[in-house]
């Protein structure tokens, strides 16, 4: 069993999930409490890498991420490294690809908190940044643990996109599905199925968690 | 210190516009029917909204001032300000709750055994009743030693009986506080009860007539009558 290419996909999967509660927290924050013009064009964007077909996605990071694109162009003068064909290409991949999925779950999370809870907290002196650390995200556990699931799931099961962004170099951007199809198109069965089976305790237990997490915060 | 507003705020049904003054140790009560803007007028104290017109001064702190463009934010008023539910944070225990903003941690033991919760400190807010939340709110106010208490209805959502003991803690506690406090409901008995002066708000005005009006139930217009059915029935007790 290509084990090299699991370790890539987890690998992947856990770094993109770390990122992403980062950065989908301040996004979420922003769309769950203001009102602002072009609020819901902004929402849209970052709900758009889950309407566009991967092979999109990885066309336009192609792109820009090509050394003579911006972002390629940008890191190339500063490193004098390309990032396609990296490990960092197809995180930054995924992260876009799965930003979606992090900010929905977080953004209903946020929302659900009552308004009243965070007027006291300003009554009794939190600023806004304050009162976010302290009162908004461990109110919302259950729901940033959820959107970090999703976003895991999603990430291991990316293919379109790291495939465009990333080819297949074993070790650092092969990851399980673009082994699986390899070892499909070079009729190697039994090397497919091995990986494919794998995926379906850790996708099995990782839905169960989700479940459980979705009850915990209902009650 | 005393506080003094006077605020003007255009209001769906109604327009508010009224001034009052409330003095350090003194217990304004604000009654009126439910809908006539007393929350309004406490969330414009608080910072919590802004009026149109107006002018809020703490004594030689300018809070607001329309005029002059000046809007403390509610971080900054240093205030007390304990809702009819929903001070407490549901991720911390009881004692986290009160000590959340408190000036000194030591104190706030202190102000759990005045109100009678010191067995409850591990406890979180939605494994205590109704009326041990309202008195853990009071402390967590309390604690943040505020410059003025703002209390809207904090009692309305518990039993006749413990609102009845709570009530008089309150006036008990009253002695030691040294701020203005202003209270807020719309039960009668309560605001007598309570109050060193009472402020009766009906659609955003002062109307001086309306508690008399209430208990004497003289033939009135809709908004009397929407008023007085609750309060009369608090009497019995």
């Amino acid at each position: 069993m290509d084990y090299l290419a699991l370790y890539v996909t987890l690998k992947l999967a856990f770094v993109t999930t770390v990122f992403l509660m980062v950065i989908a927290a301040p996004i979420a924050y922003l769309l769950a409490y203001y009102h602002f013009p072009g609020k819901s064009l902004l929402e849209a964007l970052v709900y758009l890498p889950m309407a566009l077909p991967p092979t999109v996605i990885g066309f336009y990071l192609i792109i820009v991420m090509s050394p003579k694109g911006f972002v390629g162009q940008v890191w190339g003068s500063l490193t004098g490294g390309s990032l396609l064909f990296t490990f960092l290409g197809i995180t930054i991949a995924s992260i876009i690809y799965s930003i979606p999925f992090a900010v929905q779950p977080m953004k209903a999370a946020f929302s659900k908190i009552d308004r009243r809870l965070l007027e006291n907290a300003h009554i009794l002196g939190l600023s806004k940044r304050a009162a976010f650390l302290r009162v908004i995200i461990p109110n919302s556990v259950a729901g940033i643990a959820a959107a970090a699931v999703l976003v895991f799931l999603h990430s291991i099961g990316a293919f379109g996109v790291l495939l465009m962004v990333g080819g297949s170099i074993p070790g650092e951007t092969k990851v399980a599905s673009i082994a699986i199809y390899e070892a499909v198109e070079t009729m190697n069965y039994s090397a497919a199925g091995m990986l494919a089976l794998s995926f379906i305790p850790i996708s099995y237990a990782f839905l169960l968690l989700i479940n459980k997490l979705n009850r915990d915060s209902l009650s | 210190m005393t506080i003094s507003a006077s605020i003007k705020r255009r209001l769906k049904y109604y327009d508010l516009d009224l001034s009052f003054t409330c003095a350090t140790n003194k217990m304004m009560v604000m009654i009126g029917p439910s809908g006539g803007g007393k929350t309004t007028i406490i969330r414009m104290l608080a910072g919590l909204e802004k009026p149109d017109e107006g002018q809020v001064i703490f004594g030689d702190e300018v809070w607001f001032d329309s005029e002059r463009r000046i809007n403390i934010t509610p971080q900054k008023r240093r205030l007390g300000y304990v809702f009819q539910d929903y001070n407490l944070f549901p991720h911390l225990n009881l004692l986290d709750n009160a000590a959340f903003a408190a000036v000194e941690k030591k104190e706030v033991d202190d102000l759990f055994e005045l109100l009678k919760i010191s067995h409850l400190k591990k406890r979180r807010p939605h494994m205590v009743s109704g009326g041990e939340r309202q008195r853990c709110a009071i402390c967590q106010a309390l604690a943040r030693h505020p410059r003025l208490l703002l209390l809207d209805e904090p009692f309305s959502a518990l039993d006749v009986v413990t609102r009845r003991g709570l009530r008089e803690e309150l006036k008990s506690l009253k002695g030691r506080l040294s701020c203005p406090i202003i209270y807020v409901t719309h039960d009668i008995h309560e605001a007598l009860f309570l109050a060193d002066e009472i402020l009766p708000v009906v659609d955003g005005k002062i109307d001086r007539g309306w508690m008399q009006r209430t208990i004497t139930r003289e033939p009135g217009e809709a908004v009397q009558a929407k008023g007085a059915r609750e309060p009369r029935l608090s009497l019995v007790y």
